[in-house]
């Protein structure tokens, strides 16, 4: 049987002063090795925190992840060696041009020496930047920005590219540009993806199995042709997401803002 | 499809430290290049020290309150405004990373194979480079003001290696406090506090042994007392321990960046 590219097993994850309620609630998830998995739920639903335990960024509290059957709490170092990861922010040196922006993540993936401009050149060609490589990335559009990382985190030929909220923030053109550039990459490289979104849209468009997280738990998961066939001939994956969470997404996303908002302060003011 | 084994390969014993020179070295190339892009820092971080040697140092020496043994007054300040303007380059630094938090970076390099202490070392080093701004502008003027300045290039490489380590230890003890305060406004009140109670307990303005028994305690805990009687021995030809010296400040570098990189998770959580 092929190891999943991402198991987790009764994930429980609380921050300090976040008033009582889990961010993530008893989350069993498994994302087979070359799917494009999409987390999917309102602002609050506990996908960037599923995410970052996945990413090593924060702490398995409670039950047990592994990637590609390594353990994160473990084996962390080997974990991030396979990992290529997205943030939210819109994040590159301005100050470096965008190649050497792609060449810094090659050197902290180890890329060798020998192949590192070859890499990086293949990276940004890839994200159709090559022509913008030489100027600093301060002056990118947004969009050239999101691509940008996006060559950042393929450089190191990760087996797990992990996405948080790709196309947040970007106009309709970029977010298709982002889109294309995904599909490709993966029918190139084959690689998982697991991304997270609050776009429905997106999930449909890129995910072979889309996960509904609701409150830090898991309220639906399957593929978005599947989840819809069994709501009905014309549900959409907005239906799929209000028939199992019992509550209009758009509803669902105000009210997970002002908790998250509530929980990060509170949080901050305690340190 | 990419195929991935499960089991973590083993790694030798010489791989982490060569895993941390190396991303050091990556890190501490893009700290540079970043800096190649900002000159107007590097020529306002001179201006403060200048202003303490032109006219803390020089009124100081006309009153001569202060008693420095042979040498002048100016000649016994000029490496204690060199030590303070490395100190005052540093303390701040933690506002860095909370603002590469901030910006996304922070996190996207920790998701990389990275160690914690390689990302706080590069910090500290881009610390260090800044931290030697102000000698470039200092020692020129030290000497128009007759401050005799050793010309042994050894001497001088020493020193710079000197307020290297510790601009680099006060950088460090900068990030360990952002990884503890959390927040910019934190951070800088934290910095306020420091930053002159650090400076006031050391060497740099009036020998330790006029200070009061309490404080000649607190001055001996004080890396920039070490700092600063190594600049004094290597540039001004003053006695000095510079092993000692050199010891303290390798070993508050060394624990700085294991401490502040241990910290550096709760950065981001």
């Amino acid at each position: 049987m092929t190891t999943p590219a991402v198991e987790i097993t009764g994930l429980v994850h609380r921050f300090r002063g976040g008033a009582g309620a889990a961010a993530v609630d008893g989350l069993d998830l498994t994302v087979a090795a070359g799917e494009v998995f999409g987390l999917l739920g309102p602002n609050g639903a506990g996908k960037t925190t599923t995410l970052r335990v996945v990413n090593t960024l924060l702490p398995v509290q409670q039950g047990r992840v592994t990637v590609f059957g390594l353990d994160v709490s473990r084996h962390a170092t080997q974990v991030r060696r396979l990992l290529g990861y997205v943030p939210q922010q819109l994040s590159v040196e301005g100050a470096l041009t965008g190649r050497k922006n792609v060449e810094w993540f090659a050197r902290l993936y180890d890329v060798p020496r020998r192949n590192r401009a070859a890499r990086v050149d293949e990276a940004l060609a890839a994200m159709d930047l090559f022509d913008a490589a030489d100027r600093l990335a301060g002056t990118y559009s947004g969009g050239m920005i999101r691509r940008l990382e996006l060559a950042q985190a393929l450089v190191g030929d990760p087996a797990l590219l992990v996405l948080d909220e790709p196309t947040v923030g970007l106009d309709p053109i970029a977010r298709d540009g982002v889109w294309d550039r995904v599909r490709a990459m993966r029918a190139e490289r084959g690689m998982t993806v697991l991304l997270t979104t609050h776009y429905m849209e997106e999930a449909d468009e890129l995910c072979d199995t889309v996960a509904l997280m609701h409150r830090g738990r898991l309220a639906a998961a399957g593929s978005p042709a599947q989840l819809k066939a069994d709501l009905g001939p014309d549900a959409s994956l907005e239906d799929v997401f209000r028939h199992h969470a019992g509550i209009d997404l758009a509803a669902s996303g105000k009210e997970g803002i002002r908790d998250v908002r509530r929980s990060r302060a509170t949080a901050r003011k305690l340190g | 499809m990419t195929s991935v084994a499960a089991a973590p390969p083993r790694e030798s014993w010489v791989e982490p430290p060569l895993t941390l020179i190396r991303r050091t070295t990556a890190l501490s190339l893009v700290e540079l290049q970043k800096l190649r892009h900002d000159h107007t820092e590097l020529l306002t971080r001179t201006v403060q020290p200048l202003l303490w040697l032109l006219v803390f140092g020089q009124i100081f020496a006309r009153i001569r309150a202060i008693p420095t043994g042979p040498v002048s007054y100016l000649a016994y300040l000029t490496p204690g405004i060199l030590a303070q303007s490395a100190l005052f380059v540093a303390i701040f630094f933690g506002i860095q990373i909370i603002w590469d938090r901030d910006a996304g970076i922070l996190t996207k390099v920790m998701v990389t194979p990275t160690p914690r202490q390689a990302i706080v070392a590069a910090k500290a080093f881009a610390a260090g480079v800044r931290g030697l701004s102000p000698v470039v502008v200092l020692i020129p003027v030290a000497l128009l003001l007759g401050v005799s300045v050793t010309a042994n290039p050894l001497r001088i490489l020493a020193a710079a290696v000197a307020v290297m380590l510790g601009a680099g230890f006060f950088a460090c003890l900068s990030m360990a406090i952002a990884g503890l305060a959390g927040t910019r406004d934190r951070l800088m009140g934290f910095g306020q506090v420091l930053t002159m109670p650090l400076f006031f307990a050391s060497n740099a303005l009036y020998p330790i042994e006029i200070m009061p028994t309490w404080l000649q305690v607190v001055s001996h805990v004080n890396p920039l007392t070490y700092l600063v009687d190594a600049l004094r021995g290597l540039l001004i030809g003053t006695p000095a321990h510079l092993t000692l010296d050199f010891a303290v400040l390798l070993g508050a570098t060394a624990v700085g960046i294991w401490v502040s990189g241990a910290l550096l998770g709760r950065l981001v959580r």
